[in-house]
């Protein structure tokens, strides 16, 4: 009997154990290693970066550890211009998510509720498509002589071939574009469970509808807004794919220097210093994205 | 309740929806050009379409990202539901806000980081690169969004039918397989599917991660995309768009069917 309860215990304790080591290994421990070949050297670093760990030389592990490569990344201004511009295309793209999805979001949570599921559904089914291909399909329509130029002569709005694609303009359409349903859905959420009665009575007390969405449906939506801003603006600081096809080479971004540190110089611990610097901007929003998403989990009913 | 539409309301939508699906329509119409100019229409035609399928790279490329997705999809869902019954029916266990952290933060961590330390990883315990470390990469970021999704089937669903079940003598274990599992079936499902279609869609992460003979799809059409623009990348495109379209649409009516089925058994 008492046999069995332990081995019963063990079972049960194997349900938390077994993905949070998984997790550990995969997850947590990688991270520890970025930060270690971030701190080591370059000019030993072939093939292209020392061995690890040796037990044996805790000593040595640690004093051959240096911060020339945050050195490097605080003397080139490429590395501060980079950041920079990334956090601004990020932050301006999620305003630009809330202004376009937040009428989306609206719209879906007054129409008749026969029809949310299926509104809900079409919002998603972008989102299955794969990610690059909706970024490719951009392509055609910003180029110079591409769609978008032809529709618009041809309605005879401009004269001209517009330059859109390879700026910073094509990225934000890219990332509004993209990362649209993680701003819709979060937003949905929270507006369709509002009490319309609210804004009723609102009204009768001879309130503006202006002044009433911002007194009350904004306030109320606040989970919402916060939730989907911090899923698009996290990811959106280190997006890639996005600056890298419809960006041109004059968009700076972190993630994309990262990238290029990476595969066209080869030099893996600069990389890993651009990925510590890409974090340190991003924990304080991802621990409060953390804090949101269980506690926006755990409090359903 | 009384809603209505206002005409904003309408417009919004309208608007919205077009924004949303007026690309992906002119890609899969594009599909469909007789010109090798993707912008220029040429007349009707389905010669991308034959090209694609003598492509042979494309499709080696094909099946590699389907047998990574198959099988990191497979994995995740396994560790992805033990984690959401963990963090439901395991209260507060030691180590608990790690491990949410740990959840949550692999889903909107930008993907560079993920796949460089992942990267980094695997040479360090000198893994070659290939299949393998892709399928444990894609693994590791999609469990957490299939944990996300049955963490909250597990959190709304009737906990009196486990307790009831339990207080009638069934074993812990034999309560999970014959209640819990096809109470929240529906959302390993979706787990699955939303597991599959990540690892299916992943270019970030199979870049860094992959090596020789490890080509995934997305990897092959990034590299022809930055080529330029070609029909045939509008072809595959159009595949892989409809055929997610219909699977999407099955998984609707599968899961409404067996909704219904399940209303009338309590009826």
């Amino acid at each position: 009997m008492k046999e069995r309860s332990f081995t019963k215990r063990l079972t049960a304790g194997l349900v938390p154990a077994v993905p949070y080591l998984w997790l550990g290994v995969f997850f947590l421990v990688p991270f520890l290693i970025v930060l270690k070949i971030s701190l080591s050297d370059p000019a030993v670093a072939q093939p292209p970066y020392k061995p690890v760990f040796e037990w044996s030389d805790i000593a040595g592990f640690f004093s051959a550890l240096d911060l020339e490569n945050f050195e490097l990344l605080t003397q080139d201004d490429l590395y501060l211009r980079a950041t920079l511009s990334s956090v601004r295309i990020a932050a301006l793209s999620t305003v630009l998510l809330l202004l376009v999805g937040f009428p989306i979001a609206y719209g879906m949570a007054r129409a008749p509720e026969r029809h949310r599921s299926l509104l809900v559904a079409l919002v998603i089914l972008p989102f299955w498509t794969s990610f690059l291909i909706r970024i490719y399909a951009w392509i055609a329509i910003l180029k110079p002589e591409g769609l978008l130029t032809q529709a618009l002569m041809g309605i005879g709005l401009i004269s001209e071939p517009i330059e859109i694609l390879n700026t910073e303009w094509a990225v934000y359409i890219g990332i509004v574009y993209a990362y649209l349903p993680f701003m819709v859905l979060p937003l949905y959420a929270t507006l369709e469970k509002m009490d319309d009665t609210l804004l009723e009575a609102a009204l009768d007390l001879g309130s503006t509808p202006w002044r009433s969405f911002w007194t009350i449906t904004v306030p109320l939506a606040m989970p919402g807004i916060i939730a989907g801003s911090l899923l698009c603006f996290i990811p959106a600081v280190g997006e890639f794919v996005i600056p890298d096809l419809l960006g041109g080479s004059e968009t700076l971004m972190i993630g994309r220097q990262l990238w290029s540190e990476f595969f066209s110089n080869r030099d893996w611990p600069l990389a890993s210093a651009v990925a510590i610097l890409l974090l340190i901007i991003l924990v304080v929003p991802i621990v409060i994205y953390r804090d949101v998403e269980a506690r926006r989990v755990e409090t359903r009913p | 309740m009384n809603r209505r539409l206002s005409l904003f309301n309408v417009t919004s939508l309208v608007l919205g929806f077009a924004f949303l699906y007026l690309p992906i329509l002119l890609l899969v119409i594009y599909s469909f050009n007789a010109s090798r100019l993707v912008t220029v229409w040429g007349g009707f035609s389905t010669q991308w379409y034959g090209a694609l399928f003598r492509n042979e790279a494309l499709i080696e490329a094909a099946w590699v990202t389907l047998r990574i997705a198959l099988l990191s999809a497979s994995l995740a869902t396994v560790l992805g539901t033990l984690a959401a019954l963990a963090l439901t029916r395991y209260g507060r266990f030691t180590g608990r806000t790690l491990f949410t952290g740990m959840i949550y933060a692999p889903m909107v961590m930008p993907e560079v980081i993920t796949g460089l330390s992942l990267l980094l990883f695997f040479v360090a315990i000198d893994l070659d690169r290939g299949f393998w470390t892709v399928t444990l990469a894609h693994t590791t970021l999609t469990m957490c969004f299939v944990t996300v999704v049955v963490q909250s089937r597990l959190m709304t669903f009737d906990r009196s039918l486990e307790e009831a079940a339990m207080d009638l003598g069934a074993p812990p274990l034999r309560t999970f397989f014959s209640v819990t599992l096809p109470l929240i079936a529906p959302s390993i499902v979706a787990g699955f599917l939303l597991a599959f279609t990540l690892s299916l869609d992943d270019l970030v992460i199979a870049s860094f991660n992959t090596g020789p003979g490890a080509t995934t799809l997305p990897i092959k059409i990034y590299s022809q995309v930055r080529l330029g623009l070609s029909p045939e990348i509008n072809a595959a495109s159009t595949i892989l768009i409809g055929l997610v379209t219909l699977g999407v649409i099955s998984a609707t009516l599968i899961s409404k069917r067996s909704a219904m089925r399940s209303r009338r058994a309590i009826a």
